[in-house]
């Protein structure tokens, strides 16, 4: 019974890793209509920022702040000097600019801290104990943090001026644009707002698996992205429920030896099946082209 | 009867055999006579490795227009059960010609067989959705041969192969490659590569003109996986010894710069692009080593970016009309640009110019709530003709 | 009446997307040699009816004949090949190919032509002689439409008008015995109308062709439908001959709106 519990929680904190990357393909998706592969990348280089302003500083506080002001500036500029000038290219030269970023800050990561994975230590939360329930610190405070950044999303898109130029944006772009939005701009934030949510969870991941290399948001960002795509590309309730789903489903795979080692193909197995069966996954809007 | 061979422009569909056949040549004459150092023949067996590879992914990113991620999952396939076939085949038939030919047909069978597997959501989903699925295809296969038994596939360890003659291994390859090229150029440029162009640049109008889009889909997944197999089972004869964990994202990835660098849809292209970067690969690995190795990868990544930029961004498109090779060409030697290509006469000329923007049609217009437009009226267009007409 | 032989005949075709009826009850019978029109203000549902007949969407209720065979709930293909082709609203050619391997698309399916992969990839003296026979056939085809002399340029480079008209041949190059045009001549001007006109009699008498067409330039249709069909909301408002059907108070009332 504790195994199932622990199992669960430890799920659901994995799933929010997963959620909150996910919120990162999901909007620039719905908004740019481009899937940025790089968003993994993002991820990595937040964790090596936290760990040399923790090597600075020695306050995880002020590195995990530090981190994500500089994954917001990095995602801006990859927009900026990448992806704009492609603005109305195919979808696939954009995707194959995407993968040509990724591997552009997994090398210069390299070029900058070598091969040799790092181990990171964020500050030990200990473990809290319900009960017979042992429950690691890193797990709860992930699940808050997922909530209060999902929660904050969730009501900035529906209340504030910029949430709804957002929504609209994602709607119909040339509408958007005759209303006045501006769209660049909608662009730029969406991506802003992306890469901030990936430095935070490099920093969960990084409590969570301490070693750090140059791929070390590739993984999580594949599944991330696999997620999104579960609960439908575009949509934000779906990029958490793909999230959770998706940890759960990892968590409990590993808690059982035959079939741990198998725990991604089980997972990317999952993907196609839903792909097969609701092409546009759980919660994704459904589009018909005209014939 | 040869001079109107070449003057009607038939030669150039020959010209790509014609240079591998001639270099091969001579460098068989130099093997065979010993004068090849074992790393030269190692590098043109990679270097015929990476053209099927490139040229086998071309036809399923630049003929049908659809991306994948996974190809290298195709040469994983084709690179253990054709390595595997080989192993057991090596005690009865010995490691001969014999051999090498049964597995690479039980190789590539098997990776087409999985072409198809992966085709058949190619039937419903599009795009950014179906490079979601190969890439994930590409991942369960890594993770599937990762995981065996040592007995079966070896596991992490990787699975031993039977090592083939060095000084003739890369004149089988680059055999194969002539034979890649043959079937793939002379599927293309037929009716039937008229047919998958056709589905290319409108899926909705080679329906209605009564093209069998789920028969082309499969048939182009399929012949892309068989060679990609193919390419497998000379990796595992020239490797001697196949680890799943070299199959991943990455590999892919390198395979589609390939097919990005030597220019979207020209086999040609293709195949000067995979032996480029395959030398380079094998050059720089002996000159950047420990971690200088990855100035390597950002060197891809930079080129990656830079041509698809290069080529695709809209602002650039009046500087791309004005420097384009061709004219450089006619500037530097003078020539009086070439004439209109007469399509008569060019029977074999495969098109291969690819306006990219038509590549992906993922829709991305929203779906209307007014759902009188489901059946497609324009709301204003033909209203304005209507008014002008009744007056 | 009812022993009657009809090219395509509807009997109570309609079809709902969500809640909404795109189309509800419609009744058309077109005989062999005819050139059918259907019209109505825009969001009638006259495109729907085309993507019924020619199996992009599968209706939900009502059947459709063709030459007195059930085709509803087949494929786009299936259907093309028992013998209906269209041209589209929005021109929908093959763009990166030459004219002449447009048409020659629409040659694909014919059963002289066809060639496994074993030929081509052997290059067969069979294969090279298709290929021929298949370029003079286009060629031809062609030339009914004035369009030889552009063969070799791309169908994108073509000029509005023109790709029109190869859309047509390249229809018509798959055989059909009914051929569905999509607003022809949208577009287009008067003059351009007037040649459209021609060449769609031409269509009928040298091809023994049928034809069911969506138009809104009025003088178009009464100048060649032998009858229409009138659309509005997916219901039918009228059918029959073109100057009775046009004359019809609700007819009216739909185009000009409820004060008149």
């Amino acid at each position: 019974m504790e195994i199932i519990i622990t199992t669960l929680i430890n799920g659901l904190s994995l799933g929010g890793i997963y959620a909150m990357i996910a919120l990162g393909y999901t909007m620039v998706y719905g908004i740019a209509k481009m899937l940025n592969f790089a968003h993994g990348d993002i991820i990595m280089v937040g964790a090596y920022t936290i760990m040399v302003t923790l090597g600075i500083s020695g306050n995880p506080i002020i590195a995990t702040i530090a981190a994500v002001i500089f994954c917001i500036i990095l995602g801006v500029c990859v927009e900026k000097v990448a992806y704009k000038p492609l603005r109305g290219a195919s979808p696939l030269a954009v995707l194959i600019t995407a993968i040509g970023v990724s591997y552009l800050l997994q090398s210069l990561a390299q070029i900058a801290f070598g091969t040799a994975p790092k181990n990171v230590s964020v500050g030990n939360m200990g473990t809290i104990a319900l009960g017979s329930v042992k429950i690691q610190g890193y797990t709860i405070f992930t699940l808050v943090c997922t909530v209060v950044v999902m929660t904050a999303l969730t009501l900035f898109i529906k209340y504030t001026k910029l949430g709804k130029a957002m929504l609209a944006v994602s709607e119909d772009r040339g509408a958007a644009q005759l209303m006045g939005v501006n769209v660049n701009g909608i662009i730029t934030v969406t991506f802003a707002i992306g890469s901030g949510l990936a430095a935070l969870a490099g920093l969960c991941t990084l409590m969570k698996a301490p070693l750090l290399s140059n791929t070390f948001g590739s993984m999580p960002g594949i599944k991330a992205f696999t997620a999104a795509v579960i609960g439908g590309i575009g949509s934000i309730p779906g990029a958490m429920l793909g999230g959770i789903l998706l940890g759960v489903v990892e968590s409990c795979c590993n808690k059982i030896s035959v079939i741990a080692p198998y725990t991604d193909a089980i997972e990317f197995g999952i993907l196609i099946v839903i792909l097969l069966i609701r092409p546009t996954g759980f919660l994704g809007k459904k589009r018909r082209e005209k014939v | 009867m040869i001079k109107s061979f070449f003057k009607t422009g038939r030669f150039r569909h020959y010209l790509n055999y014609l240079i591998i056949v001639v270099l091969l040549v001579v460098f068989s004459v130099m093997s065979l006579s010993g004068g090849m150092k074992s790393s030269s023949q190692y590098l043109l067996e990679k270097i015929a490795i990476s053209m099927i590879l490139a040229v086998s992914l071309s036809i399923l990113v630049g003929f049908l227009g659809e991306l994948s991620l996974g190809h290298a999952g195709f040469m994983c396939v084709g690179a253990y059960l054709g390595g595997k076939v080989s192993v057991l085949l090596s005690s009865l038939l010995g490691e001969g010609i014999v051999n090498l030919i049964i597995s690479l047909i039980v190789g590539g069978i098997c990776a087409a067989v999985c072409g198809i597997i992966v085709g058949l959501p190619a039937l419903r989903l599009k795009g950014d959705y179906l490079a979601i699925v190969t890439l994930a295809f590409g991942e369960i296969v890594k993770s599937l041969f990762l995981n065996s038994s040592d007995a079966s596939f070896g596991g992490a360890l990787g699975l031993k192969t039977p090592r083939f003659d060095r000084n003739t291994l890369f004149i089988i390859a680059f055999i194969l490659v002539l034979i890649t090229l043959a079937v793939i150029q002379n599927v293309l440029a037929s009716r039937h590569g008229r047919a998958v162009t056709a589905i290319r640049d409108s899926e909705i109008a080679a329906r209605a003109t009564g093209i069998n889009v789920t028969e082309y889909k499969l048939l182009i997944f399929a012949m892309s996986a068989f060679f990609a197999g193919i390419a497998g089972v000379l990796f595992s004869f020239s490797n001697q010894n196949i680890q799943a964990t070299k199959f991943g994202f990455n590999y892919s990835i390198e395979i589609l710069v390939m097919v990005v660098l030597g220019g979207m849809g020209s086999i040609n292209g293709s195949l000067i692009a995979a032996a480029l970067i395959t030398f380079l690969n094998v050059k720089l690995a002996t000159v950047l080593t420990g971690n200088m190795a990855v100035l390597q990868n950002l060197i891809y990544a930079l080129v990656l970016i830079i041509i698809v930029i290069y080529n695709n961004a809209p602002f650039l498109a009046a500087f791309r009309e004005k420097y384009t090779l061709h004219n450089l060409w006619t500037k530097l030697f003078g020539h009086r640009a070439e004439h209109r290509r007469d399509d008569e006469k060019s029977w074999a000329r495969i098109p291969t110019k690819i306006n990219m923007d038509e590549l992906l049609s993922v829709d991305t217009t929203p779906e209307d709530n007014r759902a009188v437009r489901l059946d497609g009226d324009k709301p204003d267009a033909p209203s304005a003709s209507d008014k002008e007409r009744s007056k | 009446m009812a022993e009657e032989k009809y090219v395509l005949e509807t009997k109570h075709l309609g079809i709902r997307f969500g809640g909404l009826k795109a189309a509800n009850d419609v009744n058309i019978r077109i005989r062999k040699n005819q050139i059918y029109g259907l019209i109505g203000p825009n969001g009638a549902g006259k495109t729907t009816i085309f993507n019924m007949v020619t199996g992009v969407y599968t209706p939900t209720e009502g059947e459709i004949y063709l030459d007195g065979e059930r085709i509803d709930g087949l494929t786009q293909e299936t259907i093309n090949h028992k013998g209906i082709a269209r041209t589209f609203q929005n021109i929908r050619l093959f763009n990166n190919m030459t004219v002449v391997r447009n048409v020659m698309v629409g040659l694909h399916n014919k059963s002289e032509y066809k060639t496994g992969l074993f030929t081509t990839i052997f290059r067969l003296p069979k294969h090279f002689r298709v290929e021929h026979e298949m370029r003079e056939e286009a060629k031809r085809l062609l030339a009914l439409f004035g369009l030889e002399e552009e063969r070799n340029e791309l169908a994108s480079n073509l000029p509005y008008g023109k790709q029109r008209k190869l859309e047509i041949a390249r229809a018509l190059a798959t055989g059909p015995k009914l051929l569905l045009l999509d607003e022809p001549a949208a577009g287009m001007n008067p003059q351009e109308t007037d040649e459209l006109t021609e060449t769609i009699r031409r269509v009928r008498d040298e091809f023994d062709m049928t034809i069911l067409l969506i138009e809104h330039d009025m003088s178009l249709v009464s100048g060649i439908c032998d009858e229409v069909t009138v659309l509005n909301f997916g219901t039918t408002l009228a059918q029959g001959n073109v100057s009775d059907a046009l004359s019809d108070p609700e007819v009216i009332r739909a185009y000009l709106g409820d004060d008149n």
